[in-house]
């Protein structure tokens, strides 16, 4: 945990430092019978950011913050794979989105996590599997007319217009 | 009086046609499942529904509406309480102790406190909104950049005190929140700013729901997975059981809120009118009072049923408070009813000052639809409620994957756009990793609700007045405001100090 | 009509004469001629946030479209408020030759590009669908400002309080900015410019006395002018509107300026000549439809319909004097 909290202040004082530099693209400063800049409010409360991150520092180094002092594991190698896991598969996801689209990638997540990481039978994987796309699908494709990405143009083509054709 | 009675009963004739009760029942089940949908809400619930209303004549057609939007204010508070994602930024408050209470094997207590909350609520704002209408849309009209700025000062003042126990990282999220809630265009110079990599998504600014979906959703559930780890896959998301027992108990220790009740739905309902502010606003400032008067504030964010009653009567009638700028104005009082404006287009009326004498079947419709929109929402709340604790009892492994699917969803559906999905995933993992630390993350979410209406506004102020802050302390409505808002901003800063001094004069 | 001439040209370009030769039934052919529709919902990009006055706009043809039944699929708005329209102009550049995108513009559409040459957008490329209305103007004070009741009075009123007169408007280098800095230049005046967000709360901010003047869109004000709270001094218009008989236009009163705010469907560049020409046909008929001719006199609107080469010159001609107005407010250089 100590170190945890160091190097997390350390890095969210250098992202302060970025919005900083990033806001003063624009007048930072008073603007006579105007009132502050256009990059004035996000620079300063950016500065305030930094400062924040600047306290934490120095209570760490003084050991004045429960978790500077805390001998506790920030993150163990168990838990560091469980959620690993998780958010790994999220991205991919996310990314399959392109590809494959929506009702593509779904499916393959959902396999994933309930027959991988939940352990749970077949059955049960293989009916989470086609039950929740299907029911998204109703729900935001065509009741909500909300049109969720499809991925490559042919994966739309071949697959989904008949679909629109018949329910839309 | 006596004509605003016949005129009521009048609209009662026509709310209770068969079509429109149909379409009163109809609206208000279809909005709760949109708003209990994270991501949705009843702004998008509007929007979407709105092709619907040309089947209907016009009065229908907004009763419908009307209802939804009743419906999605019940749903909003069913996500924040089972899943601890706000579906829309009026039901953030919610979380900060409905969460909690479904923790505890309380989601039932909660729902109900939210539903019931939400009835006193909507009818209260109803009931001044039938009396007091016009006088009331003078003031809205009155209120200007300056009054805004004020306003939101209170809210934030009404928050101090509600992070963390490290000063410097509650201060820390308050700041980052409002940073990002400049991300896009400033409107005062049409500049663009803080467009990260000029990225064409982050000229749109940073959507609330990206972040609160992300550090709600996505940042929930993967400590929550890290829970499960740890407890060796045992660990469900809410184990509340509903018994007749049970429920009669929470009602009965629901009448102890009543003062929380009165005062979410006053106080929401007065914001709720005022252009622009809408119902996050109310809600979170509700909370932040019933926290500051509450005989035992420290129960709040641990599962108080106040800290779930306050905001939940204050959004409800801030819903039904904001309407009335819109039909009295043309003005929305929310983004919801933004949209209902353009709905109004469409059916061929003309929201404004006349609309009271011009349209009054319309008019009168709507608000007495609004009383039985009310009263079939929260039965229909009340009926669904075993169904969602039922859901809450899934295994976590099979509840889980569809609570990230609804994020990713939900991320997706208001921009339709894959950015926000990306953008979510990182602040839910950058949020996860900065809760393992103790920094608190509701300021931040907070923040960029407020930061939006806060930062135009101080900015139109002081243009007005060449630059000068006494803008905000000459005006008939926004002085009092501001001083309230300063007064509370200096109260934790002087309580030690009081405190100091007592001990001092106790010693000599 | 067009689409089905342009394609039977095609086609017989296409087939030549070995269609005829082979001797195909009259039926087949008139099946290889259906014109080309829509497979899947199409995108109305909106350059504005929900709730605006093009949001409504978008929405109500939607909603037209829907109800007459004009497509086989849903039109589904979807809002790119970023950057004053630059978001939308940069995803609808993106979409190229993508025949189920199409977008919702105002005057934006012109200076956008012209105040960020880095977004790199070309407003030659998109394809010209169809003009639905040009907007108007007109400059507004409070009926409170009994003082105030023609342009002469309402100098006078500006000139005596120099820069402590507050024109609220829409955003900075929008329309209203335009025709702030027009009104400061032709008069002579110190007007301070404060931008609002949308020209809902403009109009809010002179019916609430927050404002001094506003140069609103009548469709903005409508609802407060009915009720007495607001009134029309003079209208950028070539002639006098109808809603407002009384108030003069810039041009009787000797300055020569009308302007206009186009409500335009544009198709992302490189759409297929059948998809351009089927989204023409299709907002032909929407701008004929009772509800859109209703809705356009009802809010002030005017214009012909307008669309492929004869919108692009309008567009070509807009620009030129949008980047006169820039550049004479020093917004962009030359």
């Amino acid at each position: 945990m100590r170190k945890a909290e160091l190097a997390m202040a350390v890095v969210m004082g250098i992202f302060s430092l970025y919005l900083m530099w990033k806001s003063a693209e624009l007048p930072i400063g008073w603007i006579q019978g105007e009132g502050p800049g256009g990059g004035a409010w996000p620079f300063w409360l950016a500065a305030i950011m930094l400062i924040s991150c600047i306290t934490i520092i120095i209570k760490w180094v003084r050991r004045t913050s429960p978790l500077s002092r805390s001998d506790e594991i920030y993150m163990d190698r168990g838990t560091m794979v469980a959620v690993g896991l998780v958010a790994g598969s999220l991205i991919v996801t996310v990314a399959l989105f392109y590809v494959i689209g929506v009702y593509g990638a779904l499916p393959l997540f959902l396999i994933f996590y309930v027959r991988y990481l939940g352990r749970h039978t077949w059955p049960v994987t293989a009916a989470m599997a086609t039950i929740a796309p299907v029911a998204t699908f109703f729900f935001f494709d065509i009741a909500l007319k909300i049109t969720l990405p499809k991925g490559l143009p042919i994966v739309e083509e071949t697959i989904f217009y008949p679909l629109y054709k018949m329910f839309l | 009086m006596g004509e605003i009675l016949t005129l009521l009963w009048g609209g009662f004739l026509i709310a209770f046609e068969p079509l429109n009760l149909m379409l009163i029942i109809f609206g208000c089940t279809v909005g709760l499942f949109i708003g209990a949908m994270p991501g949705l809400g009843s702004v998008n619930g509007v929007a979407i529904l709105l092709p619907l209303t040309f089947l209907v004549p016009p009065t229908g057609a907004i009763i419908f509406l009307a209802a939804l939007y009743y419906g999605a204010m019940y749903g909003g508070a069913i996500s924040s309480i089972m899943l601890g994602i706000p579906g829309a930024s009026t039901a953030v408050a919610t979380t900060f102790d409905g969460r909690p209470l479904a923790k505890l094997g309380m989601a039932d207590k909660a729902l109900t406190a939210a539903a019931v909350a939400s009835f006193v609520g909507g009818t209260i704002s109803v009931v001044l909104f039938t009396f007091f209408a016009p006088p009331l849309a003078n003031v809205a009209l009155r209120f200007g950049a300056p009054e805004e700025f004020a306003l939101m000062l209170l809210a934030f003042a009404t928050f101090v005190g509600l992070g963390g126990d490290d000063i410097a990282k509650t201060i820390f999220s308050i700041a980052i929140g409002l940073v990002l809630s400049a991300v896009g265009l400033d409107i005062i110079s049409g500049e663009p700013r803080l467009v990260f990599g000029d990225i064409p998504g982050f000229m749109r600014g940073i959507n609330f729901l990206v972040l609160a979906i992300g550090i709600y959703g996505i940042g929930e559930m993967l400590w929550t997975v890290e829970e499960n780890h740890k407890a060796g896959g045992k660990s469900m998301m809410s184990e509340a059981v509903v018994t007749v027992e049970r429920t009669l108990n929470n009602l009965k220790e629901l009448l102890g809120t009543w003062k929380t009740m009165l005062m979410g739905s006053f106080l929401g309902y007065f914001v709720g009118i005022l252009p622009a502010a809408g119902a996050t606003p109310g809600s979170l400032m509700s909370y932040g009072i019933a926290k500051q008067i509450s005989r035992d504030p420290d129960k709040f964010g641990k599962g108080a049923v106040e800290g779930v009653v306050a905001p939940e009567a204050a959004n409800n009638a801030a819903s039904t408070g904001s309407m009335l700028p819109m039909l009295t104005l043309g003005i929305p009082g929310s983004p919801t009813t933004a949209i209902l404006l353009g709905g109004m287009v469409i059916w061929g009326l003309e929201p404004g000052p006349l609309l009271f004498t011009q349209n009054a079947d319309f008019v009168w419709g709507l608000i007495a639809s609004l009383y039985a929109a009310n009263l079939f929402a929260v039965i229909i709340n009340v009926a669904f409620i075993p169904v969602f604790i039922w859901v809450l009892k899934m295994p976590f492994t099979l509840l889980a994957p569809i609570i990230f699917l609804l994020c990713l969803i939900g991320g997706y559906a208001p921009t339709q756009s894959l950015h926000d999905v990306w953008l979510m995933i990182l602040f839910g993992v950058v949020g996860y990793f900065l809760r393992k630390l103790d920094y608190p993350l509701a300021p931040a979410v907070l923040a960029i609700v407020l930061g939006p209406l806060a930062e135009p506004a101080l900015r139109q102020s002081l243009l007005i007045s060449n630059g000068s802050f006494e803008i905000f302390f000459t005006r008939v409505y926004s002085a009092p405001i501001m001083i309230a808002a300063l007064i509370l901003l200096a109260l934790p800063l002087l309580k030690p100090l009081m405190g100091h001094l007592r001990r001092k004069k106790s010693k000599a | 009509m067009i689409q089905t001439k342009h394609q039977l040209c095609g086609l017989g370009l296409a087939l030549g004469l070995g269609v005829a030769a082979a001797g195909l039934p009259q039926a087949a052919f008139a099946q290889a001629t259906m014109a080309w529709e829509p497979k899947k919902p199409v995108q109305f990009v909106v350059m504005a946030g929900k709730g605006g006055g093009a949001d409504k706009a978008v929405r109500f043809m939607q909603s037209i479209i829907a109800k007459n039944k004009l497509a086989p699929v849903p039109f589904t708005p979807i809002n790119k408020p970023g950057g004053s329209g630059a978001e939308a102009l940069v995803y609808l550049k993106g979409k190229k030759g993508d025949p189920h995108t199409i977008m919702f513009t105002l005057n934006s559409f012109y200076t956008t590009p012209l105040r960020q040459p880095a977004l790199g957008v070309n407003i030659e490329d998109f394809t010209p669908i169809a003009r639905m209305a040009e907007d108007t103007f007109c400059l507004w004070v409070n009926s409170d400002r009994k003082d105030i009741n023609n342009v002469d009075d309402f100098v006078k009123a500006a000139k005596a309080k120099g820069n402590g007169w507050i024109m609220a408007g829409t955003g900075k280098a929008s329309e209203d900015n335009l025709l702030t800095d027009f009104l400061n230049s032709a008069y002579g005046l110190k007007m301070k410019y404060v931008p609002y967000k949308g020209g809902g709360k403009v109009a809010k901010e002179l019916a609430g006395n927050n404002a001094d003047s506003t140069v609103n869109n009548p469709s903005e004000q409508l609802g407060f002018y009915e009720a007495g709270k607001t009134k029309p001094l003079a209208c950028f218009t070539p002639e006098r509107i109808d809603l407002f008989k009384d108030a003069p236009t810039f041009k009787e009163l000797g300055k020569d300026f009308v302007y206009f705010m186009q409500r335009t469907v544009v198709g992302a560049p490189g759409m297929s000549k059948d998809a351009e020409a089927y989204y023409q046909g299709l907002f032909q008929k929407v701008f004929d439809s009772t509800e859109w001719q209703g809705y356009m006199k009802k809010k002030a609107l005017q214009g012909k319909a307008l669309s492929g080469d004869a919108l692009m010159t309008y567009w070509k001609k807009e620009r030129a004097v949008h980047k006169q107005m820039l550049m004479k407010m020093g917004a962009i250089k030359g």
